[in-house]
């Protein structure tokens, strides 16, 4: 377990970034910046609406390089779960995204702004199991 | 003109994901662990994007179209059924194990970590299943 520091100001800052970059993304595509819709949608693509969800995608990891390269990577990268256990969070937040209709940008971000109760109960869900899962594994199990 | 849009945004996006520090997995952890060690720094990159994408959306919305493209395409169910339930809790306990959700994963694709590999490879899958399932039921 590895304990983070508290950064009110750049996280802020960051949440006020990915505010502007979803509004952006509605006031000139007309699309809702959820990460696990956009992606999901590219597996079997209606005529025509692929090409902006790639860039979109291209564009996280190169905008995120570019900031953590640039500042020195304050908040560091850390993953302390083995390969399998990646592996069965990967699935879980693929299929659970999948069945869910969004993840943390599409009913956390988007959904909450636009106040749609969808996005309310999905949000209020899987903070609560996220959080019942990390209490599991840490507190009850003593690993991770 | 859209999809140049849409790189500008992704851009964006993955700038804020790493400055509110959404890509370290350990931290989106430790804003999980209420009884723990709890940061609450991601409460903040939540609150500040909140804050700006609700004026934004109430901005837009009265609009009649997007810049560049024809119509909004915003989602259209409204009802709070099981497979919304159900989703987010099994979201939110991969979300748990390993700190990682679909935008900090695909914007960490670039640190050359094969870790990561390994869970966007399984989230994929994890979409491919889902999509599999709703074909044969």
């Amino acid at each position: 377990m590895i304990a983070t520091s508290f950064t009110p100001w750049q996280s802020l800052a960051g949440g006020a970034l990915i505010g502007l970059a979803s509004a952006a993304l509605l006031f000139a595509d007309g699309k809702i910046a959820g990460v696990s819709g956009i992606l999901g949608r590219c597996l079997a693509p209606q005529p025509g609406d692929l090409a902006w969800r790639i860039a979109f995608l291209v564009g996280l990891p190169l905008g995120a390089t570019f900031a953590i390269r640039l500042s020195g990577d304050p908040h560091g990268f850390a993953i302390t779960s083995s390969v399998p256990t990646l592996v069965a969070g990967g699935l879980l937040v693929g299929f659970g995204t999948s069945l869910g209709s969004g993840c943390t940008s599409g009913h956390g971000v988007c959904g909450l702004a636009r106040g749609s109760q969808r996005s309310i109960a999905a949000t209020l869900t899987f903070m609560a199991t996220g959080a019942l899962t990390v209490f599991a594994v840490r507190h009850l199990l003593g690993a991770g | 003109m859209p999809v140049l849009a849409a790189l500008v945004c992704g851009l964006v996006f993955g700038v804020g994901l790493a400055v509110g520090g959404m890509t370290n997995p350990a931290k989106v952890l430790g804003f999980l662990d209420v009884t723990g060690t709890w940061d609450p720094s991601l409460a903040f990159v939540m609150g500040g994007a909140l804050a700006v994408n609700a004026v934004g959306f109430a901005l837009t919305r009265r609009r009649p179209r997007p810049l560049f493209a024809e119509t909004f395409a915003l989602p259209t169910l409204r009802d709070i059924d099981r497979d919304l339930i159900v989703g987010g809790a099994i979201f939110g306990v991969g979300w748990g194990l390993v700190g990682l959700c679909p935008g900090p994963a695909l914007a960490s694709l670039l640190r050359g970590e094969l870790p990561i590999y390994a869970f966007v490879a399984a989230m994929i899958a994890g979409m491919g299943l889902d999509r599999a399932r709703r074909l044969y039921t």
